[in-house]
């Protein structure tokens, strides 16, 4: 069985099945999108136990035994928004809206890559600690999710929203 | 996509039985399942060994054993290849993003195919590599990625992996399991020129399975290194080259050097003549520039990517005298 936001579901029974297609073509949780299908994008980015991955290039039946949360399952029980979708709303991380569920559930992934301390390609000192959460490090972590409006400014600015308000 | 089974293994030895003739082992798929989307490729069954052990170990004598199934991100992330091996850190940071090095495997990094773009178009273009005989679109076409060392006029691609040029550095040593029993290969034997034969990668055999990267012990040179990656844009996309450096001083000569350059070649490229040019010398640019212009004598640039000569020249004089520092 494959967990998706907290509920059991049969595997595909066609190996090719994407995590993808099943999510939005068997399940009908279509927040997560499709856009190149051939991971160069970042539009398909789902949380697999806790990890960012590309649901495109992933089977399904790589997820058997595994968590998956999408955009649909980060707010839990509650209709609340998460932090960091309230944070895309107040600092315009959108315009069309497109890539907005892989730029979060990305993003919230990275946080907690940055809260354990993993460096990245412009982490100056890489046997240094935690890195520091500067605009460059956002931007270079944030690099495998695009958006063709060019909210990229407004994105940043709502990661370093959410990445301060986990902080307080 | 033609249909397929779906198998995961549940060790090594489960693997390597079930694989058969016609079908693939899976890690990440980062690569593999576009390829097969693509009908670049075809596998009648996919024998996914992601899940297998993914351990990173110290060995005797001070190296390093990694499993091939640790993932990309976790090998970048690791204390001790982050202190003892920061080209390797560095590189593998450097590749693809964030997501996909979550996903990709350290087997599969190696295994990885050439990125040209006449290779990947199955339905339009002609590649030897994909089809023996059928002519290369790239010599005369869109070339600007391709190869300036030890092409063919079969084939020009390049080897995408920015860890591999990490590793030929390094001289990690690739461990392998297959029919015949266990052998090691060292990394810089094991891709091969495209020659005559460009649909002949690597010298894997049939059934054979990547189990681990062996890394040598950490050497003054290696903990002073640097891995730098020029593209068309700063972050997410393949080289257009790469230098892998390593440089180590005494009474103002190099005693240590190594270097490695990326996206020149079907292989990751180990730079010996520049190595031997500098041994003994002083660290200054210009010896490192007369160095690099000595390894790039026989570079035969196509239409499009004469730039990368150039390039690697400035690239490799800017990370060896980073290196020096003071000295240089």
């Amino acid at each position: 069985m494959i967990c998706v936001n907290g509920i059991e579901i049969s595997p595909p029974d066609d190996a090719r099945v994407s995590l993808l297609d099943l999510l939005r073509e068997h399940l009908h949780l279509t927040g997560t999108k499709k856009g190149c299908d051939q991971g160069a994008c970042g539009a398909c980015t789902v949380l697999l136990d806790g990890d960012r991955v590309l649901a495109c290039l992933t089977l399904a039946a790589q997820a058997e035994g595994r968590d998956v949360r999408t955009i649909e399952g980060l707010s839990g029980e509650s209709d609340d928004l998460h932090p960091l979708q309230r944070a895309f709303v107040e600092h315009d991380g959108l315009q069309c809206g497109y890539c907005t569920p892989g730029q979060i559930c990305s993003a919230i992934a990275m946080a907690e890559e940055l809260r354990r301390g993993d460096p990245s390609y412009v982490t100056h000192d890489l046997a240094a600690g935690p890195p520091v959460a500067t605009r460059a490090e956002i931007r270079e972590r944030m690099s495998g999710n695009l958006c063709r409006c060019g909210a990229h400014n407004g994105i940043v600015e709502a990661i370093e929203a959410m990445l301060a308000e986990t902080a307080a | 996509m033609t249909p397929l089974t779906y198998i995961r293994a549940s060790d090594r030895a489960d693997a390597l039985a079930r694989v058969g003739t016609d079908g693939r082992f899976l890690g990440g798929g980062t690569n593999l399942v576009d390829l097969l989307r693509q009908n670049v490729e075809q596998a009648s069954a996919l024998v996914d060994i992601s899940r297998l052990d993914g351990a990173i170990r110290e060995i005797e004598g001070g190296g390093l054993l990694i499993d091939a199934s640790v993932k990309n991100a976790a090998l970048a992330a690791h204390p001790i290849v982050r202190s003892r091996y920061p080209v390797l850190a560095r590189a593998l940071l450097a590749g693809a993003s964030a997501q996909i090095r979550n996903m990709a495997t350290v087997g599969g990094n190696i295994l990885q195919r050439t990125r040209c773009m006449y290779f990947y178009d199955a339905d339009g273009a002609r590649c030897n590599k994909r089809q023996p005989g059928a002519g290369c679109d790239a010599l005369d076409g869109f070339n600007r990625y391709h190869a300036i060392l030890g092409a063919s006029d079969q084939c020009v691609a390049t080897h995408p992996s920015d860890m591999c040029v990490a590793l030929a550095m390094l001289d990690a040593v690739v461990h392998l399991s297959g029919p015949a029993g266990e052998r090691q290969v060292p990394l810089m034997d094991f891709h091969v020129l495209p020659g005559d034969m460009p649909q002949i990668e690597t010298v894997l055999k049939p059934g054979e399975l990547i189990t681990g990267i062996e890394l040598p012990p950490p050497s003054d040179a290696i903990a002073n290194s640097e891995y730098r990656k020029v593209r068309d844009r700063s972050s997410y996309a393949f080289a257009l080259i790469s230098v892998a450096g390593g440089l180590s001083l005494a009474n103002g000569q190099v005693t240590q050097i190594r270097i490695a350059l990326g996206g020149v070649a079907a292989k990751p490229w180990r730079a010996s003549r520049a190595e031997h040019a500098l041994l003994g010398r002083a660290p200054t640019p210009d010896a490192f520039l007369a160095a690099i212009r000595e390894e790039l004598v026989d570079a035969q640039p196509l239409s499009g990517n004469a730039f990368k000569i150039g390039l690697v020249e400035r690239t490799t004089v800017a990370v060896l005298t980073a290196l020096a520092g003071a000295n240089a």
